[in-house]
Protein backbone atom coordinates (compact mmCIF):
# COMPACT_ATOMS: atom_id res chain seq x y z
CA UNK A 1 0.00 0.00 0.00
CA UNK A 2 0.85 3.75 -0.26
CA UNK A 3 3.48 4.48 2.43
CA UNK A 4 3.16 6.94 5.30
CA UNK A 5 1.40 9.81 3.84
CA UNK A 6 0.56 11.91 7.08
CA UNK A 7 4.21 13.54 5.97
CA UNK A 8 2.18 15.44 3.37
CA UNK A 9 0.05 16.73 6.02
CA UNK A 10 3.30 17.71 8.28
CA UNK A 11 4.91 19.72 5.69
CA UNK A 12 1.81 21.71 4.56
CA UNK A 13 1.89 22.05 8.74
CA UNK A 14 5.48 23.60 8.05
CA UNK A 15 4.66 25.41 4.63
CA UNK A 16 1.92 27.06 6.70
CA UNK A 17 3.50 27.53 10.24
CA UNK A 18 6.87 29.32 7.83
CA UNK A 19 4.24 31.34 5.44
CA UNK A 20 2.80 32.33 9.20
CA UNK A 21 6.32 33.92 10.31
CA UNK A 22 6.77 35.00 7.04
CA UNK A 23 4.35 37.47 7.32
CA UNK A 24 4.62 38.71 11.05
CA UNK A 25 8.60 39.24 11.07
CA UNK A 26 7.70 40.93 7.46
CA UNK A 27 5.56 43.28 9.44
CA UNK A 28 7.61 44.18 11.83
CA UNK A 29 10.24 44.88 9.43
CA UNK A 30 12.40 42.56 9.72
CA UNK A 31 13.07 41.62 6.01
CA UNK A 32 16.56 39.69 6.26
CA UNK A 33 15.03 37.14 9.22
CA UNK A 34 12.00 36.91 7.14
CA UNK A 35 13.86 35.65 4.26
CA UNK A 36 15.86 33.26 6.44
CA UNK A 37 13.26 31.35 7.81
CA UNK A 38 11.70 31.14 4.88
CA UNK A 39 14.73 29.43 3.86
CA UNK A 40 15.56 27.31 6.60
CA UNK A 41 11.89 26.06 6.16
CA UNK A 42 12.46 25.19 2.26
CA UNK A 43 15.53 23.14 3.47
CA UNK A 44 13.74 21.02 6.32
CA UNK A 45 11.51 20.31 3.34
CA UNK A 46 13.79 19.69 0.79
CA UNK A 47 15.27 17.16 3.05
CA UNK A 48 12.69 14.98 3.08
CA UNK A 49 12.08 15.21 -0.62
CA UNK A 50 15.69 14.20 -0.77
CA UNK A 51 15.08 10.97 1.30
CA UNK A 52 11.80 9.84 -0.71
CA UNK A 53 13.83 10.22 -3.94
CA UNK A 54 16.76 8.09 -2.60
CA UNK A 55 14.14 5.54 -1.79
CA UNK A 56 12.65 5.74 -5.01
CA UNK A 57 15.51 5.06 -6.73
CA UNK A 58 16.79 2.55 -4.30
CA UNK A 59 13.46 0.51 -5.30
CA UNK A 60 14.18 1.12 -8.90
CA UNK A 61 17.43 0.02 -8.80
CA UNK A 62 16.59 -3.15 -7.18
CA UNK A 63 13.74 -4.06 -9.31
CA UNK A 64 15.31 -3.26 -12.79
CA UNK A 65 18.80 -3.43 -12.79
CA UNK A 66 19.99 -6.06 -10.59
CA UNK A 67 17.99 -9.29 -11.71
CA UNK A 68 17.66 -11.22 -15.05
CA UNK B 1 -7.96 -1.09 -2.61
CA UNK B 2 -4.96 0.74 -3.60
CA UNK B 3 -6.37 2.90 -6.11
CA UNK B 4 -9.00 4.94 -3.71
CA UNK B 5 -6.23 5.28 -1.39
CA UNK B 6 -3.85 6.80 -4.57
CA UNK B 7 -7.02 9.05 -5.78
CA UNK B 8 -7.75 10.57 -2.13
CA UNK B 9 -3.99 11.11 -1.30
CA UNK B 10 -3.99 12.79 -4.65
CA UNK B 11 -6.86 15.44 -3.74
CA UNK B 12 -5.48 15.86 -0.42
CA UNK B 13 -1.93 16.91 -2.35
CA UNK B 14 -4.04 19.38 -5.07
CA UNK B 15 -5.79 21.09 -1.45
CA UNK B 16 -2.48 21.24 0.42
CA UNK B 17 -0.84 22.45 -3.00
CA UNK B 18 -4.10 24.94 -3.61
CA UNK B 19 -3.51 26.23 0.38
CA UNK B 20 0.29 27.21 0.21
CA UNK B 21 1.17 28.15 -3.36
CA UNK B 22 0.41 31.97 -3.15
CA UNK B 23 2.57 31.91 0.46
CA UNK B 24 5.20 29.10 -0.37
CA UNK B 25 5.65 28.24 -3.71
CA UNK B 26 8.62 26.14 -3.02
CA UNK B 27 7.13 24.42 -0.58
CA UNK B 28 4.16 23.91 -2.66
CA UNK B 29 5.95 22.42 -5.03
CA UNK B 30 8.23 19.91 -2.97
CA UNK B 31 4.61 18.15 -2.00
CA UNK B 32 4.06 18.28 -5.49
CA UNK B 33 7.33 16.24 -6.19
CA UNK B 34 6.25 14.21 -2.88
CA UNK B 35 3.42 12.84 -4.07
CA UNK B 36 4.31 11.99 -7.64
CA UNK B 37 7.20 9.81 -5.58
CA UNK B 38 4.66 8.31 -3.69
CA UNK B 39 2.69 7.19 -5.87
CA UNK B 40 5.46 6.11 -8.15
CA UNK B 41 7.11 4.07 -5.21
CA UNK B 42 3.43 2.98 -5.26
CA UNK B 43 3.53 1.35 -8.29
CA UNK B 44 7.07 -0.24 -8.68
CA UNK B 45 6.09 -2.72 -6.41
CA UNK B 46 3.15 -3.84 -8.80
CA UNK B 47 5.86 -3.55 -12.07
CA UNK B 48 8.48 -5.52 -9.76
CA UNK B 49 5.63 -8.61 -10.18
CA UNK B 50 4.67 -7.64 -13.58
CA UNK B 51 8.62 -8.27 -13.99
CA UNK B 52 8.70 -11.45 -12.11
CA UNK B 53 6.36 -13.06 -14.67
CA UNK B 54 8.42 -11.48 -17.80
CA UNK B 55 11.58 -12.90 -16.02
CA UNK B 56 9.69 -16.13 -15.22
CA UNK B 57 8.34 -16.50 -19.05
CA UNK B 58 12.00 -16.05 -20.41
CA UNK B 59 13.30 -18.42 -18.71
CA UNK B 60 10.72 -20.90 -19.41
CA UNK B 61 11.41 -20.19 -23.33
CA UNK B 62 14.96 -20.22 -22.94
CA UNK B 63 15.65 -17.14 -24.25
CA UNK B 64 19.26 -16.17 -23.34
CA UNK B 65 18.95 -14.00 -19.62
CA UNK B 66 21.33 -10.95 -21.45
CA UNK B 67 18.02 -9.85 -23.91
CA UNK B 68 15.59 -10.08 -20.84
CA UNK B 69 18.27 -8.19 -19.00
CA UNK B 70 18.62 -5.45 -21.61
CA UNK B 71 14.70 -5.26 -21.81
CA UNK B 72 14.39 -4.59 -17.30
CA UNK B 73 17.29 -1.90 -17.68
CA UNK B 74 15.47 -0.37 -20.75
CA UNK B 75 12.15 -0.31 -18.91
CA UNK B 76 14.26 1.08 -16.07
CA UNK B 77 15.96 3.71 -17.48
CA UNK B 78 12.27 4.70 -19.35
CA UNK B 79 10.33 5.38 -15.64
CA UNK B 80 13.58 7.20 -14.39
CA UNK B 81 13.21 9.48 -17.37
CA UNK B 82 9.63 9.81 -17.18
CA UNK B 83 10.07 11.25 -13.66
CA UNK B 84 12.68 13.47 -13.41
CA UNK B 85 11.23 15.11 -17.13
CA UNK B 86 7.74 15.11 -14.82
CA UNK B 87 9.00 16.63 -11.76
CA UNK B 88 11.09 19.11 -13.86
CA UNK B 89 8.09 19.93 -16.14
CA UNK B 90 5.76 20.53 -12.87
CA UNK B 91 8.42 23.46 -12.34
CA UNK B 92 8.19 25.10 -15.58
CA UNK B 93 11.18 23.98 -16.98
CA UNK B 94 10.03 22.80 -20.35
CA UNK B 95 13.43 22.18 -22.17
CA UNK B 96 15.46 20.80 -19.57
CA UNK B 97 12.22 18.50 -19.23
CA UNK B 98 13.03 17.63 -23.44
CA UNK B 99 17.01 17.32 -22.70
CA UNK B 100 16.54 14.19 -19.57
CA UNK B 101 14.13 13.03 -22.09
CA UNK B 102 16.19 13.09 -24.83
CA UNK B 103 19.13 11.52 -22.95
CA UNK B 104 16.68 8.60 -21.53
CA UNK B 105 16.38 7.72 -25.22
CA UNK B 106 19.93 8.09 -25.92
CA UNK B 107 20.94 5.77 -23.27
CA UNK B 108 18.02 3.39 -24.27
CA UNK B 109 19.57 3.12 -28.27
CA UNK B 110 23.01 2.66 -26.54
CA UNK B 111 22.08 -0.78 -24.49
CA UNK B 112 19.85 -1.64 -27.54
CA UNK B 113 22.97 -1.63 -29.41
CA UNK B 114 23.85 -5.50 -28.93
CA UNK B 115 21.20 -6.98 -29.49
CA UNK B 116 20.45 -4.61 -32.76
CA UNK B 117 24.04 -6.16 -33.89
CA UNK B 118 23.12 -9.82 -33.00
CA UNK B 119 20.52 -9.42 -35.02
CA UNK B 120 21.83 -8.18 -38.07
CA UNK B 121 24.90 -10.85 -37.63
CA UNK B 122 21.89 -13.43 -37.50
CA UNK B 123 20.09 -11.86 -40.78
CA UNK B 124 23.76 -12.01 -42.41
CA UNK B 125 24.10 -16.05 -41.11
CA UNK B 126 20.99 -16.23 -42.93
CA UNK B 127 22.07 -15.27 -46.55
CA UNK B 128 25.87 -16.13 -46.50
CA UNK B 129 27.88 -14.33 -48.74
CA UNK B 130 30.00 -15.99 -51.08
Amino acid sequence: MVGDTSILFQIAGIGIVVAMIHTVLKQMGKEEFAQFVSLVGFIIVLIFVINSISDLFEQIRAVFFFRG
Amino acid sequence: MGIFEVVSIGIVAAVLVLLLKDKQPAIAYLIIVLTVLYFFIFLIQYVNEILQLVTYLGEEANIQSFYIKTILQIIGISYIAEIGSNIVKDAGLESVAFKIELVGKIFILILAIPIFQSLIETIINLFPMS
